[in-house]
Order: structure tokens, then C-alpha cells, then sequence
């Protein structure tokens, strides 16, 4: 019961969420200034994406044998190999560091 | 419209073999947290966010709290805000109709779809989550009912499925030097945040380092 509960917040909260933007900033011309920001808001929030990914587990830094495999997807996709590719390497170097430890 | 919402779902294919795998672990780490496979599968369904739903899932797996979980969870989400900001003058139609489209954001098709000039192109947007989200779902489905045969997923490897995700989606943005800056300084905030915020806020926070493009224009 309580984990319908859990559901039933997390659809409502995202819904709001991603509804939240569009609905404020929408419907009129914006300034320059935040179309600038608009266009780098991507690069920003991705490479926090993967830092904290990478490198964080809840509250504490640390590396992990994820952290080796996502350094050797990063090196494929950096040499523009696919994104299947390089996830795929990622997914067995880190498999295989485990399985050595 | 048609031709980028064509290429859309092209482009959202890699994207959703990788959502799938995702999807398969967090059905199975669901059950073993105590989900029934309907709830895991009504969870990905209906929620739809990837991040939201690990960092809940993390926290009753903990033995955490309804409120815990779901602040975890909006917290991940904070992004969103962020996206859905710059992507609003992207979207036409009145105030329900941009909540509407609002809601097809996911990470890999917003930034699929910035055409790196602050506008967005929708149709695209809306082409690069469909096969995600189809993806998403027959993941759980998958993972939920049959996870049992799986077993442990951090021994497979696949916790680095999503930060290889999206170090592929970084990749893209940093052709130029100003994106370079920002993604080096966003990463600087997020990983300064880790440790003395709740996981989900350093993300949200790095969206300041935004404010460089500002710096660099008006000089």
C-alpha cells in the first residue's frame, strides 16, 4: 500500500515537473541573453549526469570498477565510435574488473 | 514535422537498446526491493524517469521512508525544470498543450534535439522518446517477471550503462570551446555538491555554470 503511495507521488511530482517550465517560460519571445543560456543548459547538466554517476554513490566520492568502464567508453566515443559500441565495452570492462576482484 | 519526427525515431533507437537494458535492471532490483511486477511495470510506465525512479527504488531498498523515497526521486527530477525552461519557447500552443508536450522530455532526447542555438526542435524531440519509452516499458516488463534468472546486475556490469549514456550525449555538445567550459565547470559543481547535498541537488545546481555563456557575450 505504502509503495502504491510512492508511485502515485512520483508520477504526480515528474508530471508537474516537466510540465513546470514549459508552462512558465512558454508562449512568448524570450531575451537573447536567455537563449544563450538556453543553448549551453545541455552541456552543463549533462556532464553532471556522468560525474556523478561515475564517481558518486549516494553521498560519498569514490571510483568503482563502473568508473574504469565509463572511462573506457569515453575514450570509444571520443574516437566517434557508436554509442551501443562504447556502452556495450563499458558494460564488460566493468563486468570483467568484477569478476577479477 | 514528419521528416524530423523520422529522424527522431532513428536517432532514439541506440538510445532505447540502451533505456531497455536500464529498464530490465531496474525491474529486477524493483522485486528484489520488495515491488510486485505490476507496481515495477505501472512505475515505468507512468513515470517514465529513468533517474527518479533508481534514486526512489535506492532508498526503499535502504529501508527508507515514503517521503524519502519521493524526495530522492523530485530532487533527480530537478533537472527537468532546467530542460523544460530552455525548451519552452520551443513549444507552441497554449498552457496545457506545452505541459502535454512537456512531458515527452527524457536526457537523451532534449539534448538530441537542442540545435545548440537555444531553440529546440520538437518533432525530433518527440521522434527520440518514442522508441525509449516503448524500450523503457518491455524492459520492466521483462525484468519484473523473469529477473529471477538475471540475478545480481551490478556483477553484469550494468551500473555503467548510464553514465556511459550519457558521456555519449556530452560527447555531442562539446564541439565548442564555451560548451567545453561549462560542461568542465558543471562537472566541478556537481562533484563539489556530492557530499554535502542530498543526491539529485549537485545536478540541478550545476545548471549554474550556465551563467559562464553570459560572462562570454557580453564582453
Amino acid at each position: 500500500m505504502t509503495l502504491w503511495l510512492l508511485i502515485a507521488g512520483c508520477i504526480v511530482t515528474t508530471a508537474l515537473i516537466k510540465a513546470a517550465g514549459p508552462v512558465i517560460a512558454g508562449g512568448r519571445d524570450l531575451p537573447a541573453w536567455f537563449m544563450s543560456i538556453a543553448a549551453l543548459m545541455a552541456p552543463a547538466l549533462l556532464a553532471a549526469l556522468v560525474v556523478t554517476a561515475a564517481l558518486a554513490d549516494g553521498q560519498r566520492l569514490g571510483v568503482g570498477a563502473h568508473t574504469a568502464g565509463v572511462a573506457v567508453a569515453g575514450v570509444l566515443l571520443w574516437r566517434g565510435h557508436s554509442v551501443v559500441l562504447a556502452v556495450g565495452a563499458a558494460v564488460v570492462v566493468t563486468a570483467t574488473l568484477r569478476a577479477l576482484a | 514535422m514528419t521528416d524530423s519526427f523520422r529522424s527522431g525515431l532513428r536517432l532514439g533507437i541506440p538510445f532505447g537498446i540502451v533505456a531497455f537494458v536500464l529498464s530490465l535492471s531496474f525491474g529486477v532490483l524493483a522485486r528484489q526491493a520488495g515491488f510486485s511486477a505490476l507496481q515495477a511495470i505501472v512505475t515505468s510506465a507512468l513515470v517514465f524517469a529513468g533517474s527518479a525512479q533508481f534514486a526512489a527504488l535506492s532508498i526503499v531498498a535502504g529501508g527508507g521512508g515514503v517521503a524519502a523515497a519521493l524526495s530522492a526521486a523530485t530532487l533527480m527530477n530537478g533537472r527537468f525544470l532546467a530542460m523544460g525552461i530552455a525548451l519552452a519557447p520551443s513549444l507552441p500552443g497554449g498552457p496545457l498543450a506545452r505541459a502535454a508536450q512537456g512531458q515527452a522530455v527524457v536526457d537523451a532526447s532534449w539534448a538530441l534535439a537542442n540545435r545548440g542555438d537555444g531553440t529546440f526542435d520538437r518533432w525530433l524531440l518527440f521522434g527520440t522518446t518514442v522508441p525509449q519509452y516503448v524500450a523503457w516499458v518491455s524492459g520492466t516488463v521483462i525484468g519484473a517477471l523473469a529477473g529471477d534468472v538475471l540475478g545480481d546486475t551490478e556483477r553484469l556490469g550494468l551500473d555503467a550503462v548510464y553514465p556511459s549514456v550519457f558521456l555519449a550525449l556530452l560527447v555531442a555538445e562539446l564541439k565548442q570551446a564555451r560548451a567545453r567550459k561549462v560542461a568542465a565547470v558543471g562537472a566541478g559543481i556537481a562533484l563539489c555538491l556530492v557530499p554535502l547535498t542530498p543526491p539529485g541537488l549537485p545536478i540541478l545546481a550545476a545548471s549554474a555554470a550556465t551563467l559562464i555563456g553570459l560572462g562570454g557575450r557580453h564582453r
